[in-house]
């Protein structure tokens, strides 16, 4: 019986011919990420433990990303901790601000995660990197702190749902709304513990920014991971990017899915989800008319090149409308750099927008952009829970970067094809 | 181990961001996290809950983010045990590594209210409702995660092995 490619990729690496789902196993890692909020509760477990050394110091990756620049006095000890480890243990991947950027774009621009690597985060969306062939899931900062210091972790191998894409995206149709598209339809426990295989014509004919979107969302469907087999697209991203060697896996033609379900995405419209939950999916011409208070353009989802390249797009030579604050946060300084080249960073400001240094910023209603009491953001970031942004009685409205810039243009929620 | 406490029920999909807003997450502190623990889903609840007491839930609790800060607040907050349709699965794993003693339970929920007394068995996976002497069976944790658990968590397990 042939197996997809998270089993195999699991199997390799627990040393295993086979490996089954529902099979508990301990497997090796290749990387292990931590940030501000998880990283500084697994180094308080890791001394626990009461070892020296970590276990490579090239296999961990720390970035203070979700409020830093440092928002508060607290914060500020917890991306002191953070630093203070890094140093004290050499772990060379440690990224201050000046060269950091957010977690899950940062590390597959700076080649530290590849295909076939076994990846484990204390953060919910280092599920991006299945979009490089990859296995990739969030975990805890205790499963953290166990795998800095024995280079390994404990898994249940995950039955799989495939999703098969068929035809052409239409204009103005991405990543980001083929997988809201998905959770509307499987909803937020749609995929719980499953891993979830995107494959299909349309996945094939999309950029790696828009596959990394679509991987960074597994979770929001309580995925394990969210994984696109590697393909020429995959390999010219990494290429120029990789450090050491990886190995490109693929699911067998005979390998057993728990699921398969099928999506024909010609006839899509870009989509708009919902408070308070990724799940409650509209068509963006159900959704138009929405008045907003706040645009949010960036984070782990859609704060990649491509993303503001949309955006840009849509807003050069116009402004955005006086009633809204319109907000953009690029996902590393590299992709600021190259924004600021291509004149993106200029359309914004003159469209009257602020951009940002890179930051989780507002996604998790950490800092920079907080929403009011009654007060209502449609955001590119992944996640529309109650207070997700700021005041529990606030809204938060999730689409594409090509929604929310005309959206910006209006001050409520607008088809692209209509600014 | 057996625990013995007072309900308090919440509905579907509980996300972390409910359980603790990221606006607290600039500490670890069990006591500070609790203070503020299930505040954006009952915001009566921190001052309400007693050691002891218990959650009851419906599906996909714990949905969401990663942060360990979601049971580590549940359990500051004194809250001995949380039973759910079912749980979204890194807060599943966090719980276990924590020592939070959680249960899975299809029938119990619905047979179950808000101020109900219950007492769950963790090794029998047995939850009996005080109120109306009904029993149910929830499946008892895989061996694996019983070790776990039995170690008190996941760096003592580590550290044991060596």
């Amino acid at each position: 019986m042939g197996m997809t490619i998270t089993q195999k990729i699991l199997a390799d690496h627990a040393g295993k011919e086979v490996a089954e789902p529902g099979e508990l196993i301990n497997c090796r890692v290749d990387v292990v990420l931590g940030n501000d909020v998880t990283a500084p509760v697994a180094i308080s477990e890791f001394e626990k433990l009461g070892r020296d050394k970590v276990f490579d110091q090239d296999k961990i990756v720390l970035v203070p990303d979700h409020f830093a620049p440092n928002k508060d006095i607290k914060s500020a000890e917890q991306c002191k901790l953070m630093r203070e480890f890094a140093r004290a243990k050499g772990i060379k991947n440690y990224f201050e601000i000046g060269q950091m950027g957010i977690e899950h774009c940062l590390l597959p621009e700076q080649g530290l995660v590849l295909p076939g690597d076994v990846i484990i985060g204390a953060d919910s969306h280092t599920c991006t990197y299945g979009a490089l062939g990859a296995f990739a899931t969030g975990v805890g900062s205790t499963d953290m702190a166990a795998a800095m210091a024995t280079g390994e972790a404990w898994f249940k191998v995950p039955g799989t749902i495939k999703f098969i894409y068929y035809g052409q995206l239409p204009r103005w149709v991405s990543g980001k709304d083929l997988i809201l598209h998905t959770i509307g339809d499987i909803g937020v426990d749609g995929a719980r513990y499953m891993a979830m295989e995107f494959t299909g014509e349309a996945i094939a004919a999309l950029s790696m920014d828009n596959r990394f979107t679509m991987s960074n969302m597994a979770i929001e469907a309580g995925g394990k991971n969210g994984i696109i087999a590697p393909d020429d697209t995959t390999t010219a991203y990494v290429k120029e990017r990789a450090r050491r060697s990886f190995r490109l896996y693929q699911s067998d033609a005979d390998a057993t899915y728990a699921e398969v379900r099928e999506y024909d995405v010609s006839t899509l419209e870009p989509i708009v989800a919902f408070p308070h939950l990724p799940e409650n999916t509209k068509k963006v011409s159900e959704a138009q008319g929405v008045k907003l208070d706040q645009v949010v353009i960036g984070s782990c989802t859609n704060g990649r090149l491509e993303d503001l390249q949309i955006a840009a797009g849509i807003l050069k030579g116009k402004k955005v409308h006086p009633e809204i604050r319109v907000l953009v946060f690029p996902g590393t300084q590299q992709i600021l750099l190259e924004a600021l080249r291509r004149g993106y960073v200029e359309t914004f400001v003159e469209a009257g927008a602020i951009v940002s240094t890179p930051t989780c910023g507002p996604c998790l209603g950490g800092h920079m952009g907080i929403l009011a009491k009654g007060e209502r953001a449609l955001a590119t970031t992944n996640r529309n829970f109650v207070g997700r942004m700021g005041h529990p009685q606030s809204e938060v409205y999730l689409s594409s970067p090509a929604v929310a810039a005309a959206s910006a243009i209006t001050g409520e929620i607008t088809p692209p094809w209509q600014v | 181990m057996k625990y013995t406490g007072k309900i308090y029920k919440f509905g579907a999909d509980v996300d972390t961001d409910a359980i603790i807003p990221a606006r607290y997450l600039n500490t670890f502190d069990p006591r500070e996290l609790a203070k503020h623990c299930m505040e954006d889903a009952d915001p009566a609840f921190p001052a309400r809950v007693q050691p002891g007491d218990i959650i009851v839930a419906d599906k996909n609790f714990g949905c969401g983010s990663s942060r360990e800060h979601a049971p580590i607040a549940i359990k500051g907050a004194g809250v001995s045990c949380v039973v759910a349709r079912s749980f979204a699965r890194i807060f599943y794993r966090n719980s276990i590594n924590i020592g939070l003693p959680i249960l899975e339970c299809d029938e119990a929920i619905d047979g179950i209210e808000e101020g109900d007394q219950i007492e769950v068995d963790l090794e029998s996976g047995q939850i009996i409702n005080l109120r109306t002497g009904i029993s149910y069976q929830a499946q008892p944790f895989p061996a694996f995660m019983q070790e776990i658990m039995a170690k008190g968590g996941l760096i003592n397990y580590v550290k044991d092995k060596g």
